[in-house]
């Protein structure tokens, strides 16, 4: 039995993500290797060398897979694919883009967002926005799966010393990179950040988020926001926690302004701790909230950010 | 241009979905079902593209019962010009339902096809990407911006980083994300004016595609309770619970 996961990365970093994929692929047991796809990606290979468990790094570099598009990622993993047991990336953008492709194209099912490993072809997965778990048998030939990041813990970085094998690209794309806005931040990541701070509808415009930012800065943590928040144009799409946006398990999450539908709860609710501040005390964020704060954001936040 | 539009019949969003006793399966009982949020999305973007003059014809389809036409006759009341019912009472697959949406679409030739991203009762965001495989169209998925200018769509695409825009020639593949654009409600009239338009009937053994499995459900449950916790009175209390009780500052 051997495992295929897709290193997650931008050409220069591997992401984290990676090492909870590794570790959704230990928990499966058998030989893993890793798939490196980009352009001028040799660092992130070497990267992935060392990692716990990896045995052998395979480094796919084409200017078709520069921007790791889903079709030309598709057509690499669905050709080296047939000698797998398992394929697992990370249930990112880019994972969630390019795997059904190659599963389609292999002609086997897929699963996404796993959160656990029964067996080597027994999975569990959260449907109807996490409101149940669902555990699945499958018979597939090659069992390909997206991993939620935020169900295992990241295996160790270091001590792997790997193989690392080049292998062919191709440089046709049916699809053409653009032109990407990516958001510039000092902050640490929203899905591997310590403590979360989202804002919701309650922050009531942009500019308003400052108050947030100031906070995370004092403890080093991450901003999300709720789908409204974003909608709205207070902040930008890729804050958005919840059902359809990131998942979040921090040790810390605070919820200001923010209702608590079952949508946002979907992402946040593996938090550690949770707290909410609502000047609504049948919020139902105070449902998920170990402490729950009635107050009017706008004196509770500056308070609290003096407090810290 | 003829445009494509797949809608899922899927529970109301409004809807906590509850695990049923024994563990089998989720409790679908009398619980409200509606069109799937983000297939009313790629409907509304396919009566803008109407509207402006971009699209000719938008042709919907949805696999699944009977009752599906409900979600079709909406979509029809929305301003698309047809419906196919592909009805089946099979355990929906991605997979398969790739394999009968690629089926329809050797049939329609749409230049565009409009899909959600993801359905809200699997969770699964998996369909479109199959579609693409399966049809060697290109895909630009978790759309919110769509450009179509002749033969190509430049599609803006919410990754985990941002925005990316990317260009494609038709036919090609968009599925949709939430701020793509607001979905209407349908008019009464048009609601009245829908129930005359043509909805075809037709199967999956009709398409030639057979509805296979290959996952087993072996059990559901509910996810892990949280402990009830409190209200505290002040920032101040909160704040010495979070260091002291909590430890997480
Ligand atoms: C298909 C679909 C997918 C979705 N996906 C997501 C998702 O991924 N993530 C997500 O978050 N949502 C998602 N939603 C939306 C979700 O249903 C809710 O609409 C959304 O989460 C509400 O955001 P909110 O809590 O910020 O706004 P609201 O529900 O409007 O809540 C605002 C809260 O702020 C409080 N407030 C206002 N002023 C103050 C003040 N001065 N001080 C203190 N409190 C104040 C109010 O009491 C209220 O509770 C999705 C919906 C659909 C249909
Ligand atoms: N049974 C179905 N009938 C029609 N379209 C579907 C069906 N299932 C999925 N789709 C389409 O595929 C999208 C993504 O679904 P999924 O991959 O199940 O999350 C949906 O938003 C629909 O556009």
């Amino acid at each position: 039995m051997t495992i295929l996961v897709i290193a997650e990365h931008d050409n220069s970093e591997l992401k984290g993500a990676t090492l909870n994929t590794l570790a959704a692929a230990a928990a499966i047991g058998g030989d893993v290797h890793v798939l490196v796809a980009g352009q001028g990606c040799g660092a992130v290979a070497e990267t992935a060398a060392s990692a716990a468990g990896v045995s052998k790094v395979l480094v796919a570099e084409s200017a078709a897979l520069e921007h790791q598009l889903g079709e030309a990622m598709g057509d690499l993993v669905a050709r080296i694919g047939s000698e797998y047991s398992h394929i697992l990336a990370p249930a990112t953008t880019t994972g969630k883009d390019f795997l059904p492709r190659a599963a389609a194209l292999l002609d086997v099912n897929m699963m996404s967002d796993v959160i656990g490993v029964e067996s080597a072809d027994t999975f569990a997965r959260p449907i109807y926005a996490g409101n149940a778990i669902a555990t699945y048998q499958t018979s597939d030939a090659i069992k390909i799966l997206t991993v939620r990041t935020t169900a295992f813990d990241a295996v160790a970085a270091e001590g792997g010393s790997a193989a690392i094998e080049a292998i062919e690209a191709s440089d046709s794309a049916i699809t053409e990179f653009v032109s990407e806005e990516l958001a510039e931040s000092d902050r640490p990541e929203l899905t591997a950040a310590p403590i979360v701070i989202s804002g919701g509808r309650g922050l009531q415009n942009g500019d308003n988020f400052t108050m947030l930012y100031q906070l995370a800065d004092k403890l080093g943590a991450a901003v999300g926001a709720s789908r409204a928040a974003v909608d709205a144009g207070f902040v930008p799409n890729d804050l958005q926690v919840g059902q359809t946006g990131k998942i979040v398990a921090p040790g810390l999450y605070v919820a200001v302004g923010i209702s608590g539908a079952i949508q946002h709860l979907a992402g946040m609710k593996d938090s550690k701790v949770i707290v909410a501040i609502n000047k609504d005390e049948e919020a139902p964020i105070f449902q998920v909230a170990d402490y729950g704060l009635v107050a009017d954001l706008f004196e509770a936040v500056p308070e609290l950010e003096k407090l810290v | 241009m003829k445009v494509l539009v797949a809608v899922k019949r899927v529970i109301d969003y409004n809807v906590k979905v509850r695990v049923k006793a024994d563990n089998s399966d989720v409790d679908l009982a009398n619980v409200k079902m509606a069109m799937n949020p983000f297939c009313e999305i790629a409907v509304e973007e396919a009566v803008r593209l109407k509207e402006k003059g971009v699209a000719s014809e938008i042709v919907v389809v949805s696999i699944g019962p009977k009752v599906a036409q409900e979600q079709i006759r909406t979509a029809l009341a929305l301003g698309a010009d047809r419906g196919i019912l592909v009805e089946t009472d099979a355990t929906l697959e991605s997979l398969s339902v790739a394999k009968v949406l690629k089926a329809v679409v050797e049939k329609e030739q749409p230049q565009l096809v409009l899909m959600g991203k993801q359905t809200i009762d699997s969770d699964n965001n998996q369909t479109g990407q199959m579609l693409g495989a399966l049809t060697g169209m290109p895909q630009g998925t978790f759309a919110s911006e769509v450009a179509v200018d002749g033969d190509k769509a430049v599609v803006t695409r919410e990754v985990d980083g941002g925005l990316r825009k990317v260009s494609m020639n038709l036919p090609a593949i968009v599925t949709t994300d939430l701020r793509l654009n607001e979905p209407r409600y349908a008019s009464l009239p048009n609601i009245m004016k829908a129930k005359r338009k043509p909805l075809e009937m037709t199967s999956p053994a009709d398409l030639g595609v057979e509805m296979t499995n290959s996952q087993t459900l072996v059990r559901v449950t509910p996810p892990a309770e949280r402990q009830p916790g409190v209200k505290v009175a002040s920032v101040e209390e909160l704040v010495d619970k979070l260091k002291n009780e909590a430890k997480v500052l």
